[in-house]
């Protein structure tokens, strides 16, 4: 086998003494800019990249300042985890599905549990990811070629149907929590037309860069969810007991069992995903979370710290950020904004990526490819051996905790988009999102639809364009139709259920209509 | 704590790596804000973040450039953070060619491109037309042939609307005849991916966006937007050599805030015209086929009052603006 060869090479020279230790820096510090809120991989990997020219300097190749960003890549994916499990919020935007079963779970006083899921889940998805890396990758990257606009939009629309066809949650509500994510994704330019739209003031600098992502993000789960904590717990503050020994952890580990299906559902939707032109880690890790709520059989333990509903996400971003890696070295186009950061790196060290870089320039690709199993292995080892100080931070009384999610939520904002105006924004979003808690609006559906939104709006306008407004190229291509298809029976779905349970009631109940 | 200590250290060592040789009436007394006029990602921000390290390798500065991207409205964000940046002296930017439409597609902005100060011309970016090898066509006049006989079937794809792109795609079909359907993409490399996957069936990439797929023969060039054949593609012809003297470019050029000082500005124009000496940028510049000077000072306003006129008549033709 010329793989298992190249890869046994591989792996040797990411093992030499230079390449481990810079694979377990670039962990370490990913794991800490992926649990600093609003700080993810692709600042880690931004502010270090004039630093890897040093290291270029000093090795005299490309592949060990590649390996150290990768590393740090693959580190932020776990370290994401850390906080929205510990603090509820967000480390990065690739673990804003984590916080939704990871946070209760920590809230119910497993906080070491939800961690060792974690770190677990994203290992089996960073090593499922890696083995289709190492067998199929020029292979797959031609069957992304074939994913045009209509394609991703059939795609878009399935992950939109698996949130709608959850089931359990108040239809009505999710569908108003999409259109409202929707909304504001919306605001900024539109790429199409070159317009601006919804600014709402007549100003040129507020909202015509649109309104990010992470401030959405940090506002509901850092702020409201901050606010909601303080109103449920407002006589007992002293919420999280968090007591954990080693043979706890232990047991964890044991009991991982318990999420392998989401695990399963995360490592491959998420590879998928990754590959795909403008997706990404975050789409990949909401749509694994939707996929594996959607088929199981206890929906309703979803949100209240099911073991599948950590691990799905969980295993879906690692298995994703590999998977983005893919078309930025194969095709020369980044996945991810990331990897985009990465393309330009090996640009300035004086590769090129694109169709010939696995043959023109194997003795980068595969000791980068071995990097991947090392690194994989090196992050698991040291997420799991740093769970108790994690959980330590989680001892803290909440007294001191609220102040200290404030301000690492308002920072992060900051950090992330160098804007006091972002700022505000986050903090509106934060009570608006307390306020529909309340009221009983699910969430979750508002933040997959500003993540799926930017993507999902211009490739069904591309494809129009392309069909003179015809819809009959989502049904007559041949990839685009059976995802379209699949996506519209999800979506009415739980129209049909409605539809049989209120003709039994009527035939129970006479008449009631 | 790691970050923040290495990067302190960095910039400590690039403070004595400096040569004492240069006296200059001004030295920036803190980082440099380096804003981007686009994504991440993209050519611009790939430029920028090369400039930044060519800075930071060579020890060309005192202190370092931290690049920002500042994307909203096609540039007015970073158009507005220049004109209200707090230290002028500390404040320059990477343009393209959304210097010259966005002012004029947006006069609310009130942005006077001439009160910005001219640092330095790094390069212009060249235009190539790309159609797919399976296609089986070789020459311009084929292109033409088959885009007429397809009529508004034959797809382009490029980068935005109203931009460089689309710029290119009506001129060739008001020049021609053609009913080509424009595409707008958000960014380049997702317009040569499609072209690759055969998803559309043309496109005008820089030749930087284009190179992967040129190099493993998916892609064929077919004419150059440009006055003079490009050394990289010596079989492409000019438009110009097919009867047609149209020439189009992007700018690369660094941009000063308006109100910058004198001693700064000349600061920069040294410190850019290192970079653009550099073995790396010349080197980045002939395997991505750009051309263009060194231009800069007065030299360099003519430049953009030239181009602030030829946009707004392209932009006037087309019915962007009025």
């Amino acid at each position: 086998m010329d793989v298992l060869l190249h890869l046994a090479d591989g792996i040797l020279v990411a093992l030499s003494p230079i390449n481990l230790g810079l694979a377990f820096l670039g962990v370490v510090i990913g794991l800490f800019v992926g649990a600093m809120p609003g700080l993810g991989s692709v600042n880690g990997v931004a502010i270090l990249l004039p630093f890897t020219f040093v290291i270029q300097q000093i090795t005299g190749t490309a592949t060990s300042p590649m390996i150290f960003l990768a590393a740090i890549y693959y580190g932020a994916m776990y370290g994401g985890a850390i906080s929205s499990i510990t603090l509820g919020i967000p480390g990065a935007s690739t673990a804003v599905a984590t916080t939704f079963d990871g946070r209760p779970m920590a809230l119910k006083g497993e906080a070491g549990r939800a961690l060792v899921i974690a770190a677990l889940a994203s290992f089996a998805g960073g090593t499922v990811a890696n083995v289709i890396f190492t067998g199929a990758a020029p292979l797959l990257a031609s069957v992304a070629l074939k994913f045009g606009n209509p394609e991703i939009f059939a795609l878009m629309l399935l992950a939109f149907a698996t949130f709608v066809g959850l089931g359990g949650d108040d239809i009505p509500k999710t569908m108003i929590s999409i259109f409202f994510g929707l909304i504001v994704s919306a605001v900024g330019f539109d790429i199409i037309s070159g317009t601006p739209r919804l600014l709402l003031f007549d100003s040129t600098v507020w909202f015509s860069r649109g309104i990010q992502f992470l401030v959405l993000a940090i506002g509901v789960y850092g702020i409201g969810e901050m606010l909601w904590t303080i109103n449920a717990y407002r006589y007992d503050m002293e919420m999280t007991k968090a007591k954990i020994t080693l043979k706890d952890v232990g047991t964890s580990i044991l009991r991982f069992r318990e999420a392998w299906k989401g695990t399963a559902i995360g490592s491959l939707l998420g590879f998928f995903v990754g590959i795909l032109p403008a997706a990404g880690a975050t789409p990949g890790s909401l749509m694994a979370y939707g996929v594996s709520k959607m088929t199981s059989r206890d929906k309703s333990k979803y949100g209240r710290g099911h073991p599948d509903g950590i691990s799905a996400p969980e295993s879906a971003n690692n298995s994703a950020s590999t998977g983005a890696m893919l078309p930025m070295m194969t095709l020369g186009i980044p996945g991810s904004p990331t990897t985009a950061v990465l393309l330009a790196g090996m640009v300035i060290w004086g590769l090129q990526p694109g169709p010939r870089l696995f043959t023109d320039q194997p003795d980068f690709v595969w000791p980068l490819i071995g990097s991947f199993y090392v690194s994989n292995a090196i992050a698991v080892a040291v997420n799991l051996a740093f769970i108790p100080v994690f959980l330590w931070v989680l001892r803290m009384p909440f007294t001191i905790l609220a102040p200290l999610i404030f301000v690492l939520s308002v920072v992060g904002i900051y950090a992330a988009y160098q804007n006091i105006y972002d700022v505000w924004l986050m903090l509106f979003f934060g009570i608006g999102a307390f306020l529909l808690r309340i009221l009983d609006y699910p969430l979750a559906p508002a933040v997959l639809a500003i993540v799926l939104g930017p993507i999902a709006e211009p490739t069904l306008r591309q494809s129009l364009i392309l069909s003179d407004g015809n819809l009959s190229i989502f049904i007559t291509r041949p990839i685009a139709g059976p995802i379209t298809i699949v996506a519209i029976i999800l979506i009415l779905l739980p129209l049909y259920g409605m539809i049989r349970r209120k003709l039994k009631n009527n035939g129970r109940g006479g008449l009631t209509v | 704590m790691n970050l923040v200590s290495k990067i302190s250290l960095g910039a400590i060592a690039l403070g004595f790596a400096v040569s004492a040789s240069a006296v200059q009436a001004f030295e920036p007394v803190k980082p440099i804000d380096f804003v981007i006029m686009a994504g991440k990602g993209g050519g611009a921000d790939r430029m920028a973040r090369l400039m930044q390290s060519i800075v930071e390798k060579n020890g060309m500065a005192v202190r370092p450039l931290v690049p920002t991207n500042k994307s909203g409205g096609s540039g007015a964000e970073a158009l507005i953070a220049l004109k209200s940046a707090t230290d002028k002296d500390h404040t320059i930017m990477v343009t393209l060619n959304s210097f010259f439409t966005t002012p004029l597609r947006q006069p609310g902005l009130e942005v006077d491109i001439l009160t910005y100060a001219p640092i330095g011309r790094m390069a212009e970016d060249t235009f190539v037309l790309w159609v797919h090898k399976n296609e089986g066509i070789n020459t311009f006049e084929e292109f033409v042939a088959e885009a007429k006989a397809r009529g508004s079937d034959w797809v382009m794809g490029g980068t935005g609307s109203a931009q460089e792109d689309e710029i290119i795609t009506n001129f060739l079909n008001g020049a021609y005849d053609l009913e080509m359907k424009y595409i707008p993409y958000s960014g380049g490399g997702a317009v040569a991916r499609d072209l690759a996957g055969e998803q559309i069936d043309s496109s005008v990439n820089n030749p930087s966006e284009a190179l992967g797929f040129y190099e493993s023969g998916d892609v064929i060039p077919l004419v150059a937007f440009t006055d003079e054949r490009l050394p990289f593609f010596p079989d492409v012809p000019t438009l110009r050599e097919t009867g047609v003297p149209f020439a189009y470019y992007m700018q690369r050029s660094v941009v000063g805030a308006p109100g910058m000082s004198d001693d700064a500005a000349a600061y920069y124009t040294a410190l850019f015209s290192d970079v653009f000496e550099s073995e790396e940028w010349q080197t980045y510049r002939t395997d991505k086929s750009m051309l263009g000077d060194f231009l800069s000072g007065s030299d360099l306003m003519t430049y953009w009052e030239v181009q602030r006129e030829r946009h707004e008549t392209i932009l006037k033709s087309s019915g962007d603006i009025n």
